[in-house]
């Protein structure tokens, strides 16, 4: 995993609001950030960050869409064409008994297929090592991480200054060994 | 409150982290149920239906009572969550988790019933359109107790999908904390790894929000078509088509109360009055109150209706439940669910914890008689006076049923145990807006260190209603 950087610098924030105006105010500055982590959903933090609204609807939306085609194409199949039996008399194709089965179906793709989505965007899986830049951006801090290998020494200073001068509580450097 | 995040993160965790002996003892004594309930099952299938009360005329009776009644328990956790989520409800981050665990375990409980009840639990699997080798031979698609199956299927994987979803964020959590290093290990292996970035916080959000959509229906949809188990046959007392709206706005009712009994419980025994407040408990008391009206209305019309329609044999299916063999069902049936909750009209009463707990267990009680009502007393006088029966039960029923208890006991003490019971992350991310403490703070702090600053969005009144919640 070379290709990884390993070199951080961490800021840490304790307040969501001085947080995001942190966040404005050095990307103003072109400066890029690797990382941005929080114990909680920070409401506009997407904005600040200029990330791209989630795609993870649209998923959803063709997911459902497979739900209930397959079961409106499969309950067709066999009731008309594989296993056409007379149920008292109704007809072979009672489109209004499909309903409930195709609505459940419907769902059940979207939300296994989002989900899965999810988990496979975010790397999310059973047995992941996470990289913990501090462990309290789970408790109580925000956390900036800057790559500091793409930085020079001066670089590194200066954005430590931004950061404190930004409401930082903390400042620090984190590496990771290799293959951590 | 005299809050900060810290704070929060300490007393949500605890419970995870405190070994306590009442827990034993609690979680020894309904896993000793549980195993009871297991024992009785595989009485029932060792030796057959026949050891329960059932008889020619009455094949349905107490097992498909407690499948509509743990059903019907099951439908408050998804409702709090998605459809209060919908809605924006701030007091949902209270009891959210929770009672989504409760709608899983319930439907645990729910499915055991029919599926014990087919005899041969072995073929269970053929309830599915499964390819199998018997030449073409599929299920009905025209049969409401297959729209069942899938319902309930759908329910549970996708209310399984909603709880973890949440609950990854909050096992993150409890691994940051985690001193040893086994524990340290099984809680990341639960949390997949999260981390907290904010590309997974927006995913997070968008998926919640999407999982929500889709629930809400399909919350309505699970009990409507429960409903049609009965409504789309021929039996007087069941063919109504009242049933649907019924059945929602009783299991509404049913699973609001099982989430009052457990929930004032569990704030007791571990401390999290700050978080599940008396504000909760009114609102949740103004639901019961609102649903159990509407019960008691639908009981009403119903009795209307069939005198009214001039049919003889719906006269005499709802003659027989007032005045019949099963009167005393019928009795405490109204007077748990239609008169019970009327005390929630005055204010003080909705904010009396010993009142809501002692109605919350009456709402629980009536509403088991009232499926027991509805499938009973409705299959008990057919059209033969000849055959006409009466039921009881014996103790492989009795067993099965309280044995139910103590495994959804069992589990919500296991899951209460080891899982945040209250959503961490959630309660956070409301903590700015929601406590006054924390907003005199910031606007303090926010002017001493940075001149005037008041964040990104406009700071007005923040009340139940401005944005950002």
């Amino acid at each position: 995993m070379s290709a990884t950087p390993n070199k951080f610098v961490v800021g840490l924030w304790d307040h969501e609001e001085v947080y995001l105006h942190a966040i404005e105010h050095i990307r103003a500055k072109g400066i890029e950030i690797y990382d941005s982590l929080t114990p909680f959903p920070v409401h506009g933090l997407e904005d600040a960050l200029g990330y791209k609204e989630s795609r993870l609807h649209t998923a959803g939306f063709f997911f459902g869409a497979t739900g209930t085609t397959l079961a409106l194409t499969f309950m067709t199949w066999v009731m008309t064409t594989n296993y056409p039996i007379n149920f008292g008399g109704k007809p072979y194709w009672p489109l209004p008994s499909f309903i409930p089965i195709t609505f459940e179906l419907t769902v059940l793709f979207s939300a296994w297929g989002m989900t899965l989505t999810y988990l496979v965007r975010n790397k999310l899986w059973p047995g992941r090592v996470p990289r913990i830049y501090d462990k309290r951006t789970t408790d109580d801090r925000l956390a900036l991480v800057f790559d500091a290998e793409k930085l020079t020494d001066a670089q590194i200073t200066e954005i430590k200054g931004i950061c404190t001068k930004e409401g930082a509580v903390e400042v620090k450097d984190k590496v990771f060994t290799e293959g951590e | 409150m005299d809050k900060n995040y810290t704070k929060i993160t300490d007393d949500l965790v605890a419970p995870v982290e405190r070994n306590s002996t009442m827990w034993w003892v609690a979680t020894l004594l309904t896993g000793a149920g549980a195993a009871f309930f297991v024992f009785c099952l595989g009485w029932t299938v060792w030796f057959g239906i026949g050891t329960w009360g059932l008889n020619k005329t009455i094949g349905w009776a107490w097992d498909i009572t407690n499948f509509v009644w743990w059903i019907g328990i099951g439908h408050a956790g998804t409702l709090i969550s998605a459809i209060l989520l919908l809605f924006r409800q701030r007091y949902r981050t209270g009891i959210n988790r929770a009672a989504e665990a409760m709608t899983i375990f319930a439907v645990i409980c729910a499915g055991m019933f029919p599926i014990f009840h087919m005899g041969r639990v072995w073929d269970a699997g053929f309830i599915f359109p499964l390819p199998n080798t018997r030449g073409p031979l599929w299920v009905n698609f025209n049969s409401p107790l297959l729209w069942d199956v899938f319902a309930i299927s759908t329910y549970f994987s996708v209310s399984l999908l909603f709880w973890y979803s949440g609950l990854m964020p909050d096992f993150g959590t409890v691994r940051d904390r985690a001193k040893g290093k086994w524990r340290k290990y099984i809680y990341n292996l639960l949390s997949f790894g999260w981390q907290g970035s904010a590309k997974q916080w927006q995913r997070f959000e968008s998926l919640s929000l999407v999982l929500a959509g889709l629930s809400t229906p399909l919350v309505l949809s699970v009990h409507t078509i429960v409903s049609f188990d009965f409504a789309t046959s021929v039996i007087p007392g069941w063919h109504t088509t009242i049933f649907p709206p019924y059945f929602v706005a009783g299991a509404i009712f049913s699973g609001f109360a099982m989430v009052e009994t457990l929930m004032l419980i569990s704030r007791k025994l571990f401390n999290l009055e700050d978080y599940i407040t008396i504000n909760h408990i009114e609102s949740m008391n103004k639901i019961i109150v609102l649903t159990g009206s509407i019960v008691g209305i639908a009981y009403l019309t119903e009795l209307f209706i069939a005198w009214y329609s001039g049919f003889l044999y719906e006269q005499f299916a709802f003659y027989n439940r007032i005045l019949g063999k099963y009167l005393w069902a019928y009795y405490i049936m109204m007077g748990c669910n239609v008169l019970s909750p009327q005390f929630y009209w005055i204010k003080s009463l909705r904010r009396n914890l010993y009142v809501t707990f002692i109605l919350s267990i009456f709402v629980n009680i009536g509403m088991w008689f009232e499926r027991f009502v509805i499938i009973v007393t409705s299959l008990a006088d057919d059209y033969l006076p000849s055959s006409w029966a009466y039921f009881s039960p014996t103790w492989v029923d009795i067993g099965i049923y309280t044995g139910s208890i103590s495994v959804f006991l069992f589990l919500f003490l296991l899951f209460s145990r080891f899982f945040p019971t209250i959503a961490i992350a959630e309660v956070k991310a409301i903590f700015r807006i929601s406590s006054e403490v924390a907003k005199a703070e910031r606007a303090k702090k926010e002017n001493a260190a940075h001149g005037g600053f008041v964040g990104l969005q406009a700071v007005g009144p923040l009340d139940k209603d401005s944005k950002g919640n």
